[in-house]
């Protein structure tokens, strides 16, 4: 008998062991088929590695602002304001930069004041207050979106010279290059920002992985109650979660201005969505306390390979986008649920 | 012989609105010792404990600890954790998504990094010299709960306790388990650690232990050395009931006579659910009052809760009236005319926020259908009714019943459930918490239903209550049924000889 | 004597504080006295022709009841999702645009500018309704049977829905020309109300008869304050959250219909973009709490007419309909501080050392 309930336990507690690294491992494998498929079957374009690095360039906002998510779903909390403060950051960085001829340093820094005041009130809100993070979030997304427009009304292009000048910076990676239609060849290269992503993921990877207050975040949302008794103070970790994810926002903002170098109300649309989509594929629980940064880096590399996929498959239409993404996070979200209710009943 | 006390608790008070938690409790720990305290629901094992951890703050008294010269001060966890005093509670207070050495060290130490690897090495020797099987990397959700408990332990072994509270730890080990945890602890006392063991589980007292406290009603009963308690006393301090006096007479006036020849109303058989009961075979009769009794623990809740689909029934059959009956919830067993009435009030009783009114009627409209609700009138009728006869004392019918007293809350649930005209009636402690007066209100009434024809089975953990009103009892012990009583041998001997089990003497 | 007075008149105030029906109406008053001051015009009401050559009332408070009437619609539906769940539903917007656009699809057909309806408008309404309630199935699948907490459930058809309203109509624009499908968003000949309210009275009407004859309200309110104790009752929660997400959907059909009305076409970005901010908002504002339990119906429905009463507010001091949500943002943090417990426990702290310290004075 006795030994039964042992075995029993044990097999238990190794699939629970797996199912964690399992969700990772599934995500880096389904972007390699993903990726080996495309390139088979659709050829061309993704034989090149520049089709890799562009898919880089145009989701490095979202890698940053997917690691802030991931670091506040750790802890058990969420935050869908991202792609707001990423609007306002990038209409108040043109607004800045085009009407008061400003300098792309002070721009950066103004990104990340933004960032790092939506972080503290939220913070403040969902930690000392105890009210709801989707609320907090929520009411956080359209106070952006709103003060957006309050900015400025109509999109523009931002045509400050100096910052032309970094937004054009391309960092060529040797050896990647290929040979264009007219015989010449071409050097890949990538943005400033992926630079930035990048950097942000090994950072924050090191930060979860080795620091003390990086393991208190994965205490606190695996148990509260526990945490609280190990001596951890719980509040002002969710805080310092909150605060991160701002200011990531604000980072991921500009970079996502830099990349696109317009200021409009509509930029970063559904960013929130596709952040959290990318931090679920890449294994990071819903409830709380299992994920890593490196995981949502391949999350968003899966999102945006099938998105490129479905719109080279000539399925153009924007709304696909749409629909691929949710398809792809109702998925993983019934996945995740399906875990978490089999190990409860096992336990 | 004082100095080699680690720990001594003079004169402890606790009151919480309504209640004298703990009055004037005294408690005195040894180095190098296991000290079991004892005591049933609400004797104040649990506030003891909370006031010695910092989780309340005393009212009175004062806390002495080796190597202090002035009385201690514990304001919380933390506090208590700095002066020596580690906890390892019933419900693992770890994360389960962490390595085993994380949850040894985290929230511990300064700095910003950590040297996992050195922390690693440094609780691979903490367990080796534990003898605790696992290893510091390992993620601590693939351990067994028994193992979870060892690294709780080591974790307070580590820093440094002098005084280690067990908290019920043994209550989800199989015996195997337990047996390495024993270990564990007397290693441990070896060290010179004192320790402060709570269990409801009477064999491991004496397994382990050196000495025992006994609580009860929030009052020191005693502190005796394990040889000079044998199980049948330490059953009957802990109920409060003299040895000699056991043999009193029930109250002839409020005991009904049992209906003989008649066939069962519900009869189950091999019953068993996945709460972790063994299987058991069940009847009663019309008008029957019968009992489960047992230790808290012994998986008296858990039967009743499988008879009402509760919990989920994975084996066993039920018949109604000779006919089978299938139950998969509790809907199925409330159409079928069974009420159960939960132990937990708060959790599963009361819908808090709502009034009596709807409280009250809200078993019978679920039974009713969805498409026929009462009318106002209907309920009001119900309302007044029930608040009448059952004398619940709340401002009107509108009033939250979150703002009852715990008694009047506790008759407005059996309202509710009578309101269904039950056949069957269960009530798991529907006496808890609630005062004398309601207390024997309750019995009386239960009396006077079964005399009607309901039949009830009635579980409390206080004996004298269940030997007032039921003509047969069954004894439960470490989730099994262990003996059947009725007739004359209902009697508190009888009774705690059953529970205590083993030697008797 | 003046003491025995000063009592009852503050029990009296007391009383009315207490009651949930204070707070919508206190805002109301409060966003009726700041337009009086500002500009008394703003509650002229005139009577106007069309024109179709109708007589209509116009007015801003017109528009309040036109517009708020909507909300109204969506409230009762998202009152009871939150008191069952307590959570909201976050897709109600991309909800409509999908229903809208299946509403369309059958009026018209493959034809995108039809002559005349290849379906009856009754028709069409009924397909919508079926399609919104399976989409609001779907989020009550998610929350009920996967147990994902609702507002991340309804992130998904947030997100998805209005791609999949473009892909319903295959990314065309349908227009219907035949006038009487604008009465639903518009006005009935010889009828100077907007019908939308008449719309928005049938569906409470509806509602307080499900309320009366059936036993929704009490069974959402067991599960939202106490699940457990609704299971031990023979209640079936996830059932009963799975049906409150359906009948949303009803709801939401409801008011898609008058959205695609008031066009007689549909712009998939644009239609009904942030309302699911404003229906979340009229729950709170009802005084009901965003964490389950109690609800107030009533006190919804007033609060979805007051949210539209500040919209207009603000639309008539010529802020952008864009910039609208970062007004209502503030009013809904306000809100959820000052009814967040830890917050009440603080302020209550507070006013007892106030009054303890004016007696002490006294």
């Amino acid at each position: 008998m006795a030994k039964s309930g042992k075995t029993a336990g044990g097999s238990h507690a190794k699939k629970s062991l797996s199912d964690t690294t399992l969700l990772l491992v599934i995500t880096i494998v389904v972007f390699f088929a993903m990726y080996i498929g495309a390139m088979v079957f659709q050829g061309k374009g993704f034989l090149k590695p520049q089709t890799f690095f562009n898919i880089l360039n145009a989701n490095a906002a979202l890698i940053i602002a997917a690691c802030g998510m991931t670091l506040v779903m750790i802890t058990g909390g969420i935050d869908i304001s991202v792609g707001g403060v990423a609007a306002l950051v990038s209409m108040c960085c043109a607004v800045y930069l085009d009407y008061h001829n400003g300098n792309p340093a002070v721009a950066c820094l103004i990104a990340i004041a933004i960032g790092l005041g939506f972080g503290l009130v939220q913070g403040f809100l969902v930690a000392y207050l105890d009210i709801q993070p989707f609320i907090v979030s929520l009411a956080g997304m359209f106070f952006a979106r709103g003060m957006t427009t309050i900015v400025h009304t109509n999109p523009f292009n931002v045509e400050n010279e100096a910052f032309v000048a970094l937004k054009d910076t391309r960092i060529t990676v040797p050896g990647m290059g290929s040979v264009n239609k007219i015989g010449k060849y071409v050097d890949a290269y990538v943005e400033i920002g992926v630079i930035v992503a990048l950097l942000a993921v090994i950072i924050l990877f090191c930060f979860l992985r080795w620091t003390r207050k990086g393991r208190n975040f994965y205490a606190v949302g695996g148990n509260k109650q526990s945490a609280l008794m190990l001596g951890i103070n719980v509040k002002r970790t969710k805080f310092l979660a909150h605060l991160l994810c701002g200011l990531l926002a604000g980072i991921g903002g500009f970079v996502y201005f830099l990349h696109v170098g317009s200021g409009s109300a509509s930029h970063a649309s559904g960013l929130e969505m596709n952040a959290i989509a990318a931090s679920i594929i890449g294994g990071t629980l819903l409830t709380g306390g299992v994920g890593n940064v490196i995981g949502t880096f391949f999350g968003v590399l899966s999102l945006s390979t099938i998105q490129n996929i479905v719109s080279s498959a000539g399925l153009d239409q924007a709304w696909w986008t749409g629909i691929t993404v949710a398809a792809m996070l109702c998925l993983f979200l019934i996945i995740q649920s399906v875990i978490m209710a089999r190990k409860k009943r096992s336990s | 012989m004082k100095d080699k006390s680690v720990l001594e608790m003079r004169n402890i008070c606790k009151s919480f609105p309504g209640v004298r938690a703990l009055q004037g409790v005294d408690f005195t720990l040894q180095e190098g010792e296991i000290h079991a305290l004892m005591g049933e629901n609400g004797a104040g094992k649990s506030t003891l404990i909370k006031v010695l951890t910092g989780v309340y703050e005393k009212d009175e008294g004062e806390i002495f600890l080796k190597g202090l010269d002035k009385a201690a001060v514990i304001r919380s966890p933390q506090d208590a954790q700095r002066l020596g005093i580690s906890t390892v509670y019933q419900e693992i207070t770890l994360c389960p998504n962490l390595s085993v050495a994380e949850n040894m060290y985290i929230g511990r130490g300064k700095g910003i990094r950590q040297d996992w690897k050195k922390i690693n090495a440094a609780a691979d020797k903490i367990l080796q010299s534990l003898g605790i099987p696992a290893k510091a990397n390992q993620q601590l959700s693939s351990c067994s709960i028994a193992i979870q408990q060892m690294v709780a332990i080591a974790r307070a072994v580590d820093m440094d306790c002098k005084v280690l509270i067990l908290d019920e730890p043994t209550s989800s080990l199989d015996d195997q388990e337990v047996q390495k945890l024993f270990g564990l602890m007397r290693d441990l006392k070896a060290k010179g650690v004192g320790i402060i063991f709570v269990t409801h589980f009477l064999d491991q007292v004496y397994e382990v232990c050196d000495k025992i406290t006994v609580l009860r009603d929030g009052k020191l009963v005693g502190e005796y050395a394990i040889q000079e308690l044998p199980r049948l006393k330490l059953v009957a301090k802990m109920l409060g009931k003299e040895l000699d006096d056991m043999s009193e007479i029930r109250d002839e006036s409020l005991v009904y006579h049992e209906a003989d020849g008649e066939k069962p109303v519900f009869e189950a058989e091999g019953l068993q659910s996945n709460a972790g009961i063994k299987p058991f075979n069940f009847y009663i009769k019309k008008g029957e009052v019968n009992g489960f009794t047992g230790l808290l623990g012994s998986g008296r809740s858990e039967c009743v809760r499988a008879i009402f689909g509760a919990d989920r029934v994975i084996a066993g059959k039920m018949k109604k009236n000779g006919k089978p009956i299938k139950i998969s919830k509790p809907l199925d067993a409330m159409k079928q005319g069974i009420a159960y009435l939960p132990e937990d009030r708060k959790r599963d009783g009361i819908v808090g926020d709502l009034s009596v009114r709807d409280n009250l009627i809200l078993a019978a409209q679920v039974l009713r259908g969805f498409f026929r609700p009462f009318t106002k009138a209907q309920a009001n009728k119900f309302a007044d009714e029930y608040i009448k006869l059952l004398e619940i004392k709340t401002a009107s019918a509108d009033t939250p019943i979150k703002s009852l007293s715990g008694g009047n809350q506790q008759k407005v649930i059996l309202g509710r459930w009578l309101l269904t005209h039950p056949e069957y009636l269960i009530l798991d402690e529907p006496t808890r918490g609630i005062d004398v007066g309601t207390k024997i209100e309750i019995q009386k009434l239960v009396l006077k239903l079964a005399s009607e024809g309901m039949s009830v089975t009635f579980i409390s953990s206080e004996t004298d209550e269940m030997l007032r009103t039921c003509s047969r009892l069954i004894v439960m012990r470490d989730r099994r049924m262990v003996g059947e009583l009725s007739g004359n041998e209902l009697s508190q001997s009888m009774i705690m000889s059953t529970i205590a089990g083993g030697d008797t003497e | 004597m003046s003491t025995t007075k000063k009592s009852t008149v503050s029990e009296f105030f007391g009383k009315i504080f207490r009651k949930q029906i204070f707070i919508p109406l206190a805002a109301l008053l409060l966003l009726a006295v700041f337009n009086l001051i500002t500009d008394p015009g703003f509650f002229e009401i005139k009577l106007d022709v069309n024109s179709a050559g109708n007589p209509v009332l116009s007015g801003y408070l017109v528009t309040i009841l036109d517009y708020g009437s909507e909300l109204a619609i969506l409230a009762i539906g998202m009152t009871l999702v939150t008191a069952a769940t307590g959570g909201q539903d976050i897709s109600v917007g991309a909800a409509i645009a999908i229903s809208g656009s299946v509403v369309l699809r059958v009026l018209c057909g493959t034809n995108s500018r039809p002559e005349t309806l290849q379906a009856p408008i009754i028709v069409a309404f009924l397909v919508s309704c079926l399609v919104a309630m399976l989409f609001g199935a779907f989020n009550g699948i998610l929350v009920a049977g996967f147990k994902i907490q609702p507002m991340v459930a309804t992130l998904i058809l947030y997100t998805a829905g209005r791609s999949i309203a473009a892909w319903i109509n295959n990314n065309e624009l349908p227009i219907v020309s035949e006038p009487s499908f604008g009465y639903f968003g518009g006005f009935i000949p010889g009828i100077p109300v907007p019908t939308p309210f008449f719309i928005a009275l049938a569906c409470m009407i509806v509602m307080a008869l499900v309320l009366r004859f059936t036993t929704l309200g009490l069974y959402t309110q067991a599960v939202g304050i106490n699940e457990h104790s609704a299971r031990l009752n023979g209640l079936n929660p996830a059932f009963i959250k799975f049906l409150t997400f359906v009948i949303l959907g009803l709801c939401v059909a409801v008011t898609g219909l008058i959205k695609v009305s008031r066009l007689s076409s549909i712009n998939y970005s644009v239609i009904a973009k942030d309302i699911e901010m404003d229906a979340i908002l009229a729950v709170a504002l009802g005084g009901n709490a965003l964490s389950g339990g109690k609800f107030n119906m009533g006190a919804s429905i007033l609060g979805a007419y007051v949210i539209q009463f500040l919209t207009t507010t603000l639309y008539k001091f010529k802020v952008q309909s864009d910039a609208l949500s970062a007004y209502k943002a503030v009013v809904v943090i306000a809100l959820v501080v000052f009814s967040a417990p830890v917050v009440r426990e603080r302020i209550s702290a507070f006013w007892k050392k106030l009054k303890s310290r004016k007696k002490e004075v006294a």
